[in-house]
């Protein structure tokens, strides 16, 4: 309704929100080593993927550093066709939220697989890469 | 214990839902809350306590506090006031917000609007924005999950764990239609099949393009009163919360036990029943948030309307369509009758009062009413916000 009507231009604003990572910052360290990592309550012995720098559970702020062997199984997944502005140059993608050996459930992007063969159940494991300036992690088939 | 004073619902207005670029937020909000105020036979000097629910100021279109231009624009200026935010549930939490204030005796009189303009933005921003509405640290900043794509998710482990079939999931987008094209105020007007569902182009497999709600502006306003109001206005039979309830999910999806359901809609739904003294089997008519096809399908679960894994069959069968077990989403749903999410929590209630007092438009759409119960269940993102609203006569 109503296209063609008049309007007016908002003033253009850019936004770049400067996220402090202090408390897990080792996180993004260790994952330029290709090792990713999740905390472990000292209190209560809680295991956290993504890490935390304080305990929900139990109000503990003593954590211990864990490596993640990172290999685990396909709980749910979807291919992205349709991206989001700052996404829209990559082509398609395909994310996933697998549960790893140790408990702990990861949501990450699904590479190097064939759309067809992806289902849950679906055997995957962690990796680490670097693109650009920042190191991430992804899921690779088995 | 404390006891909470009843509350009516008076008065209902909601907008033209659609792309509305002949509208800003001020007067998007002004066509609904006229609406409501001639409903209820007030005017802006009554109101004590306003609620706005709105999730996208400054982030989806240009004002930062929508309450106050609103509030000024709509004549409610010097009433109480907030701005409620609950993503995809912020008119149940502005309608929450106004109903406790007139419940706990504070004011005899009050409104929540929901209101969202959604089409300011060019689409890929619109879904860049929503696509941040998880947790952006760890979720949208390396990956760039949609909402489409969050949904997406809980549709291929439901389609695993229980068979629920892509067709199932255009059923709902079938029927959703069907009612919307009786539905003046609906964003689609259009009918669509099964076939034409399944053939629209991908937008995160397995849902569709005919999976996913619009992109939609719109507005819709509901007036609460208490009995001592109802009595000064010489209301007769109104229509009554008879009772609300809530949840909440966790912030990252990774958190989550399973990914067939929403944890937040069981919750809520079960403090709901229990505080209205109603069951399922009870209700009329519902309107549940199927902002993508397989999230009704989980709602008639998560809801109670058939157990778990049975939503498919529920829609198969046609028992939420009128006439069958419950009419669910009669107004075309968030799927046909469009989705500003910030209104679509007063949007709901605006069609349970319609519903309720037998006033639907068109008639065709017209439920009959057995026990004069209806539902309202409004999810905020991926079930991380939950309300569901039960109200009757």
């Amino acid at each position: 309704m109503g296209i063609g009507l008049p309007f007016l231009n908002s003033k253009p604003l850019t936004l770049t929100f400067k996220i402090p990572i202090n408390g897990f910052s080792r996180f993004f360290e260790e994952l330029k080593n290709g090792r990713v990592m999740a905390t472990k309550c000292r209190g209560c012995g809680k295991l956290y993927f993504p890490p935390v720098a304080e305990c929900g559970e139990c109000f503990s702020s003593g954590m211990d550093w864990v490596e993640l062997d990172g290999e685990g199984e396909v709980e749910a997944f979807t291919h992205v066709v349709v991206r989001p502005e700052s996404f829209k140059r990559n082509p398609p993608y395909t994310l996933v939220v697998a549960r790893l050996k140790e408990g702990v459930k990861v949501f990450a992007k699904l590479s190097n697989v064939d759309l067809a063969e992806v289902r849950v159940g679906m055997k995957v494991k962690l990796k680490t890469k670097i693109v650009g300036d920042e190191a991430i992690y992804e899921f690779t088939p088995v | 214990m404390f006891v909470l004073r009843k509350v009516a619902v008076i008065g209902v207005g909601c907008s033209k839902f659609g792309v509305r670029r002949d509208v800003n937020v001020a007067r998007l909000s002004f066509e609904a809350v006229k609406k409501a105020f001639e409903d209820a036979n007030i005017n802006g000097k009554n109101v004590e306590f306003l609620a706005v629910g709105s999730a996208g100021a400054g982030g989806l279109y240009e004002e930062v506090l929508p309450a106050v231009v609103v509030a000024e624009y709509c004549g409610m200026t010097g009433a109480g006031l907030t701005r409620c935010e609950a993503a995809c549930a912020s008119g149940s939490a502005a309608f929450f917000t106004a109903y406790m204030a007139v419940a706990n005796g504070l004011v005899d009189l009050a409104v929540a609007v929901g209101v969202e303009k959604m089409t300011e933005l060019e689409t890929p921003v619109v879904m860049e924005m929503l696509g941040r509405a998880g947790y952006y640290l760890w979720e949208f900043h390396g990956f760039g999950p949609t909402f489409p794509a969050y949904y997406a998710l809980y549709a291929s482990a439901h389609m695993e764990k229980f068979g629920t079939r892509e067709e199932d999931l255009a059923l709902v987008a079938v029927k959703n239609h069907k009612y919307g094209s009786l539905n003046p105020l609906a964003h689609f007007q259009n009918r669509v099949s099964v076939d034409e569902v399944l053939a629209s182009p991908v937008i995160a497999w397995p849902l569709k393009l005919y999976d996913c709600c619009p992109i939609s502006d719109g507005a819709a306003a509901v007036v609460l009163a208490s009995e001592d109001k109802l009595r000064e206005l010489k209301v007769e039979d109104p229509v009554w919360v008879r009772g609300v309830g809530f949840s909440s999910g966790t912030a990252n999806l990774s958190r989550r036990g399973d990914y067939v359901g929403l944890k937040a809609s069981v919750l809520a739904s079960r403090m709901a029943y229990r505080v209205a003294r109603v069951e399922p089997r009870d209700v009329d008519v519902a309107c549940v948030h199927d902002c993508f096809t397989i999230a009704e399908i989980m709602a008639y679960e998560d809801l109670g309307f058939c157990k778990k894994g049975e939503g498919g069959k529920l829609i198969r069968e046609g028992e939420t369509e009128i006439g069958g077990r419950i009419a669910v989403n009669v107004d075309g749903g968030l799927k046909a009758k469009g989705h500003p999410i910030g209104a679509t929590g007063c949007a709901m209630i605006y069609e349970l009062v319609k519903q309720l007092r037998g006033e639907a438009e068109k008639r065709e759409r017209q439920v009959p009413l057995k026990n004069y119960v209806g539902l309202a269940h409004n999810i905020g993102g991926v079930g991380h916000y939950c309300y569901v609203t039960v109200l009757g006569r």
